[in-house]
């Protein structure tokens, strides 16, 4: 057992880490940014939360763009991807290491991996060669952002039970409906949509896939305001959206399969995401006073500090052991279904215990906080979203119970029935 | 990086795997449970003896195979996953690890060679009386060259040969004053008083001392960081035990909702069952991931070792106690049958948290030494 990066490893390494100190600022275990809203959603990909309106936002967006055009240049943007399209060519293991080295500075994140990481790949495998070479290279320079329109409000964990009319007129396809909690709808130039082409076959049977240009006549964008004030998230309205049959990715009603290809794609959880963990609260507590002295002396919070080290580190140690798995060019096992499942509810407890060692000041969420920067404040918000965007906690168990663990599937009433015969009740 | 056990070291897995699963049945773990009279499995404790596993750590000069501790730690997760009634953690975690670690010479040609073969078997205890042991609750004393003094309970001490105690030096009561002694429990003034434990396949005494011979290990006055020490590598081998034992009572729990039927389907098929089968294998992954990282300080004697250690022992601790409890609830009435096995691993997994310190204790001492890690 050692933690040693082979020569290779430690040459692509060396690479990576040159990049970001020449390019980028380092992050503080509890930071100093103002805006800095650390916690991100892992999975979904949410851009950084930014207070201060449109223009503050416009900006922030700006920012990313510049900082992917660098990264992409550096060829650190899509490290999995082939060098045709752009790439790195590089193996899952190089990816690790650079999100590794990338976790410790301060860079913009949330506007490019929902493309790289599941659209892009998808139009690898479903597209035509000429879509390809239009399309992939923007992706990876940040100059074109994508989002994915999935989600709808009758269909969030049971995403197939999608209603977003797809009808065929000529060679054109018209969409009616609504898509709910698509990351970046707000600011993406391309999305990928799957919809209803054939209500009368089976659920999983009568869909298609296609992707679009999101200034398309039809398409109204409009955000959500979530929790924690902020708009990561939108709904969008589709109102007789025409788009070319040009457009369609994969066969008429082969949409659930090519949507499994995004789905299988979600980009390797294994860099930690930056978040509010052991080692902030563990800060804290140094800092903050309870009844009987510094909060670190208490022997209740000591005893709950180490139930969140050793779930924190749990996770840490968890990955290496898929790390190590790459590094052998094997295929990580299962361990890594757990990590967002912990991490989100850790996340939420150890807010919401910092909030009660601040006591009454845990009660302010000003802009000026001078408390830990709002950081436990943020993060007891932001850790409620984290609990159910990117797959629920309860889908996460059942994913485990039946992949991982191989349990029977609960009883389905939606197996042999037309889509359009199933009980929906009320959206 | 390479945070894995190496392909021989899964041989090794996978050898011990398959003699436990023949030789150490449930029936065998029974008949120790059922009868009072008997405290380990004696014909078990032999084959393992026969096959070098005592002698795993234990150098080749001393009469050991001479591998490392990585390769007990594979031992030990099979160990715990087949329950075996053996004296092995008393006699090869502590004893011999305390002898290896702090003897002299002259100790370690004595008594290693014998606890190596099997033929002698050793353990350790330090506590006296209720509660988290300190040094101001060690009564026993060493003067004029005598133990006097009493111990409980003392893990395996109803089969042990060889016991290591800490014991007062001087009269002052405190850390420094607190010295180990190795006692040969075949002499007079040894008087040992059975107890029933809350796994009887784990057994315990009292053992009083009247003017009893020892010797001393170690330096004078360091008991308390000897058996820090110690503890911190035996937490990581028990830490195996428990994710062994664990990853069982997840397996059982499994296979008996896939063939129990209730409302026309399989119980496993319910959610409720489901997410809390999901919740043990977040624990026992977690458990796993921290163990290994023990593994991998108490093998290359890192200095992170007492916070690996007690991250270990708390996840695993942790994870074991949750999935023993809720096998027993997924098993529903048979559960808590005599019958079933589910009490087998819920006494187990208990016992495997209290025995070299509770599970808070270890909390206490996991935050401790990240704070002097710190400031280092």
């Amino acid at each position: 057992m050692d933690f040693n990066d082979s020569q290779q490893e430690a040459a692509f390494r060396k690479e990576a880490r040159d990049f970001l100190e020449a390019n980028a600022e380092k992050r503080s275990i509890i930071s100093d940014k103002p805006n800095d809203k650390s916690p991100q959603i892992a999975v979904a990909g949410a851009p950084e939360t930014v207070k201060g309106g449109k223009e503050a936002a416009q900006e922030a967006l700006e920012r990313a763009k510049v900082w992917q055009k660098k990264k992409a240049e550096a060829g650190f943007a899509a490290i999995l991807w082939p060098k045709e399209f752009g790439g790195y060519g590089g193996s899952p293991i190089q990816q690790v290491i650079y999100s590794q080295e990338e976790h410790d500075y301060l860079v913009p994140s949330g506007y490019f991996e929902i493309g790289i990481g599941m659209l892009g790949p998808t139009m690898m495998v479903w597209g035509k060669d000429e879509d390809k070479k239009r399309y992939l290279p923007k992706m990876i320079t940040g100059e074109e952002i994508w989002c994915q329109l999935f989600s709808e409000p009758s269909a969030g964990s049971d995403l197939a039970g999608i209603k977003m009319k797809a009808e065929k007129d000529g060679d054109e396809w018209v969409l009616n409906g609504q898509k709910v909690w698509t990351s970046g709808a707000h600011f993406a130039d391309y999305g990928m949509i799957v919809a209803r082409s054939d209500p009368s076959a089976l659920k999983h049977r009568g869909l298609t896939y296609f992707y679009l240009d999101m200034k398309t006549p039809g398409i109204e964008v409009r955000p959500i305001k979530q929790i924690s004030g902020t708009s990561n998230f939108n709904e969008v309205f589709f109102n007789d959206v025409r788009i070319p049959d040009s457009q369609r990715l994969g066969g008429e009603g082969e949409g659930w399969k090519v949507a499994l290809t995004t789905l299988m794609n979600e980009r390797l959880a294994v860099g930690d995401p930056p978040g509010l963990d052991f080692d902030q609260i563990f800060e804290a507590t140094k800092e903050l006073e309870v009844e009987d002295g510094l909060a670190i002396k208490n022997s209740e919070v000591r005893q709950k500090m180490a139930d969140w080290y050793v779930q924190s580190r749990g996770l840490q140690y968890t990955k290496f052991r898929s790390i190590t798995a790459l590094s052998k060019g094997q295929t990580p096992g299962p361990e890594l279904s757990i990590s967002k499942l912990v991490t989100a509810s850790k996340m939420q407890d150890v807010s919401a215990y910092a909030l009660e060692l601040m006591d009454s000041a845990g009660m302010v969420h000003h802009d000026q906080n001078p408390v830990l920067k709002n950081l436990f404040q943020n993060g007891y918000f932001f850790s409620a979203a984290m609990r159910i965007a990117g797959g629920t906690d309860e889908v996460l168990r059942n994913i485990i119970a039946e992949r991982v663990l191989g349990l029977p599937q609960d009883e389905r009433a939606d197996k042999k029935v037309p889509f359009n015969e199933l009980p929906s009740g009320k959206n | 990086m390479n945070f894995d056990f190496s392909d021989d070291q899964k041989l090794l897995r996978d050898q011990a795997r398959k003699f436990l699963f023949d030789k150490c049945d449930r029936k065998s773990v029974r008949t120790i449970l059922d009868d009072d009279q008997l405290h380990y499995h004696k014909e078990l404790w032999s084959q393992i003896s026969e096959m070098g596993w005592t002698g795993t750590a234990i150098p080749e000069e001393y009469g050991g195979l001479g591998l490392g501790m990585l390769e007990l730690c594979v031992i030990a997760e099979e160990l715990g996953r087949s329950l075996a009634p053996t004296p092995f953690s008393s006699s090869i975690y502590l004893f011999a690890e305390f002898i290896k670690n702090y003897g002299s010479e002259d100790q370690k040609k004595k008594f290693l060679p014998l606890i190596a073969s099997g033929e002698k078997i050793g353990t350790f205890a330090l506590s006296e009386t209720n509660g988290t042991p300190k040094p101001s609750n060690v009564k026993t004393e060493y003067s004029s060259e005598k133990i006097n003094g009493y111990k409980s309970p003392v893990s395996d001490g109803e089969t042990a040969d060889y016991l290591i105690i800490a014991a007062n030096s001087d009269n002052k009561g405190n850390r420094n004053s607190l010295s180990l002694y190795i006692v040969d429990l075949h002499q007079d003034g040894v008087s040992k008083t059975s107890l029933e434990t809350i796994d009887p396949t784990r057994p315990a005494c009292s053992i009083k001392f009247e003017n009893v011979k020892a010797e001393m290990l170690g330096e004078q006055g360091m008991a308390w960081d000897m058996t820090e020490n110690i503890f911190n590598r035996a937490a990581v081998l028990y830490s195996f035990e428990q994710v062994g034992g664990a990853q069982v009572s997840l397996d059982e729990a499994k296979k008996y909702s896939m063939e129990r039927f209730a409302f026309g389907r399989q119980i496993g098929s319910f959610q409720a069952l489901k997410h809390k089968m999901a919740d043990m294998y977040v624990k026992i992954e977690l458990a796993r991931s921290n163990a290994y990282y023990g593994a991998w300080a108490l093998s290359t004697d890192s200095n992170e070792l007492p916070v690996a250690a007690a991250g270990a022992r708390v996840s695993a601790s942790d994870a074991f106690n949750y999935a023993a409890k809720e096998n027993i609830q997924i098993h529903g009435g048979v559960g808590f049958t005599w019958d079933y096995d589910c009490h087998l691993f819920y006494r187990r997994s208990k016992l495997l948290s209290l025995n070299i310190g509770s599970t808070r204790q270890w909390k206490e001492n996991l935050i401790s030494n990240l704070e002097k890690r710190n400031i280092v």
